[in-house]
């Protein structure tokens, strides 16, 4: 665990912020067992961006730019992965806890021959006897985890850690040249993007979701004036998901995305263990819910029992007014 | 084709699950156990393929004595046999779950593994993913549609930020995401059936896996609690509150 590789993402061409979080992780865990790190990046045509992640302490920043590297695929970029990291040195490799790296890194774990610990949220201990926190059972559990293998994977949760600093010195720039080596047994047939104006719901500083209780695409839509005032970004619950109001990536959650803004509103939403799992961690938590005994009061710091219908149009003209908009 | 797919049990997805004062585990009185939904909807997916083409599904559970109950489940849902690993969760990380499975794999020779993305317990979605990589086959993780046209399997998986659409070939493994399909509720004609389909009993012994551990969970606690807030009767209250008090907007 001595040498730790973070693995950054990027998305549509760009460095994606909110797998950052796992250079902290790394900084943080090389500091308390007396190691370094290093920083990976993957891809075609990214050689330009390697600029971006210089400045955070990592001993050296590895491109590994070749043309098989501009779809993601399990098989071929695991192998790419330990090739490298056997190039590097690297006992660990850490990435933030997405679903490019939960489809990932389990296999790099599995070709290392080392153990892996999913949705790390902390680090505990240090030296040798370093163990690691994460949740489970949708977050009402806090398991603490020891790795028994000499090499370790890590998902990091995103939200558990912060952005990383700028240190001031650079760290050097490495091309890896590691062939992309097409196995032929899957091939990349296409993306489609989201399609948003908003904020990222990992990156927004507020965020908004809504329930079952907006009924449907017109209740939802009430949602809009408010996140635009805000620059929020807009989440779901998996019945508003399952029922095909918003893209599957809206879903906060156990099994979707998990989220930690400044400012959460809960709105028609009843908050299962499965959803509250993906949001508790927000700092300001508002809930309006017409149920007064709906779960979600008991983890809002602000309860506003109501109907959604008539009270998102009075919030979003006070918000207006109090912005002066 | 032949389909391996697995049933594994978990404790009641919307049971609030409290840890034992010495923090070795969980307070297990009174929990129901269901099983996984994920599994659920890899089994529903898994009897959909053999019902449009036909084949064998063989369901399998890793778990102390009373997993064959949700065992049982995936056969009357559908499955036609089922093969039981007998191991207490306690002994069990997400690695050993995959070795084992990988031993059912190499003995069974399937077309198609279906398994969950995530057991809602554990919460690690690893299992799948290291299963392929051990058998050095093509993955297809978080599906949420799935299509085969001959020896390939076409796959739209749900990522963070938009839905993808990969080809794979088989044999493959494929870890299912909740919106792949609605899992079927077994009626009491099928239940009853189930009961005379053929369960293998089998030991990790018998199956030659190591039992080690790559990462042992050694303590358990409650997360911190948040602090329990207020409710305010009126939106100038609220504003007020998440201007003044909380300096949130
Ligand atoms: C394996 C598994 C994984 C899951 N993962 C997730 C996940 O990641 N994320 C997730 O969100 N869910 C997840 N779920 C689903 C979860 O269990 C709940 O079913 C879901 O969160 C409920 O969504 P909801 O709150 O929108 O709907 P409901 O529970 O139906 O709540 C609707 C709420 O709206 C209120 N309401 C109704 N009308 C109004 C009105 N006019 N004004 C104000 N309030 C109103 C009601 O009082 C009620 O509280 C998962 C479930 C399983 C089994
Ligand atoms: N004990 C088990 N028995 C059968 N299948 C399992 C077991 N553990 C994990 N799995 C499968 O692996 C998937 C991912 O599990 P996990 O990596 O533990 O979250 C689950 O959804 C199941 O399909």
């Amino acid at each position: 665990m001595k040498n730790i590789l973070v693995i950054a993402e990027t998305f549509q061409g760009k460095i994606r912020k909110t797998s950052l979080p796992a250079v902290t992780f790394a900084a943080e865990l090389a500091g308390k067992v007396g190691g370094e790190f290093s920083i990976a990046l993957f891809g075609s045509g990214v050689a330009g961006l390697a600029g971006e992640l210089t400045g955070f302490g990592a001993k050296n920043v590895y491109v590994v730019d070749a043309p098989g590297f501009a779809n993601y695929l399990g098989g071929p970029w695991a192998k790419a992965v330990v090739a490298l990291a056997q190039q590097a040195g690297a006992t660990a490799v850490a990435a933030v806890s997405d679903t490019f790296s939960r489809d990932l890194l389990p296999r790099v774990a599995a070709r290392m021959g080392a153990g892996m610990v999913s949705e790390t949220t902390a680090i505990v201990g240090d030296g040798a006897g370093v163990k690691f926190q994460r949740p489970m059972w949708a977050g009402n559990v806090l398991g603490t985890v020891e790795v028994r293998t000499p090499t370790a994977v890590f998902g990091v949760r995103g939200t558990d850690f912060d952005p990383p600093k700028a240190t001031g010195g650079a760290s050097a720039v490495q091309n890896a040249s590691i062939a992309f080596a097409d196995d032929g047994k899957a091939t990349y047939v296409k993306f489609e993007p989201t399609v948003s104006a908003r904020p990222d719901l990992a990156e927004a500083a507020v965020v908004i979701s809504g329930g079952r209780g907006l009924k449907d695409a017109a209740g939802f839509a009430l949602l809009n004036p408010l996140a635009d005032m805000l620059k929020a970004a807009i989440g779901a619950t998996r019945a508003v998901v399952d029922a095909g109001i918003c893209p599957n990536d809206l879903q906060v959650g156990q099994t979707g995305r998990v989220v930690a803004p400044q400012l959460y509103f809960a709105v028609g939403l009843s908050g299962a263990i499965q959803h509250v799992a993906g949001m508790k961690n927000s700092k300001v938590i508002v809930a309006i819910n017409k149920d007064e005994e709906a779960p979600i009061f008991s983890v809002a710091d602000y309860g506003l029992v109501g109907d959604a219908f008539k009270i998102l149009p009075e919030l979003t003209d006070a918000i207006r007014k109090h912005k002066g908009l | 084709m032949k389909i391996l797919v697995t049933a594994k049990r978990v404790t009641d997805p919307d049971a609030k699950i409290r840890v034992k004062a010495d923090g070795t585990g969980i307070e297990t009185a009174g929990l129901e156990y269901k099983l996984n939904p994920f599994c659920e909807n890899a089994i529903e997916a898994a009897v959909q393929l053999q019902e449009k083409q036909g084949g064998e599904v063989v369901a399998v559970t890793i778990g102390d004595d009373d997993a064959v109950q949700n065992l049982r489940t995936a056969l009357a849902m559908g499955a036609d046999r089922g093969i039981h690993v007998k191991l207490p969760d306690a002994q069990m990380d997400s690695d050993l779950a995959a070795r084992i499975l990988v031993k059912l794999f190499e003995q069974e020779k399937p077309d198609l593994f279906l398994l969950g993305k995530q057991a809602v317990d554990g919460d690690s979605n690893q299992v799948g993913q290291l299963v392929a990589e051990y058998l050095d086959l093509p993955q297809a993780c978080f599906a949420s549609k799935l299509e085969v046209a001959g020896d390939k399997l076409t796959v739209d998986r749900e990522l963070d930020g938009g839905m993808e659409t990969i080809q794979v070939g088989l044999p493959a493994v494929v870890t299912a995401d909740l919106r792949l399909n609605t899992p079927r509720l077994p009626t009491l004609p099928n239940v009853l059936k189930a009961k005379r389909k053929p369960v293998q009993e089998l030991t990790i012994d018998a199956l030659g896996v190591d039992p080690a551990l790559t990462v042992a969970t050694i303590a358990y606690e409650a997360p911190p609690a948040r602090k329990g807030g207020i409710k305010v009767k009126t939106v100038e209250e609220l504003m007020d509150k998440l201007v003044n008090e909380a300096k949130a907007l």
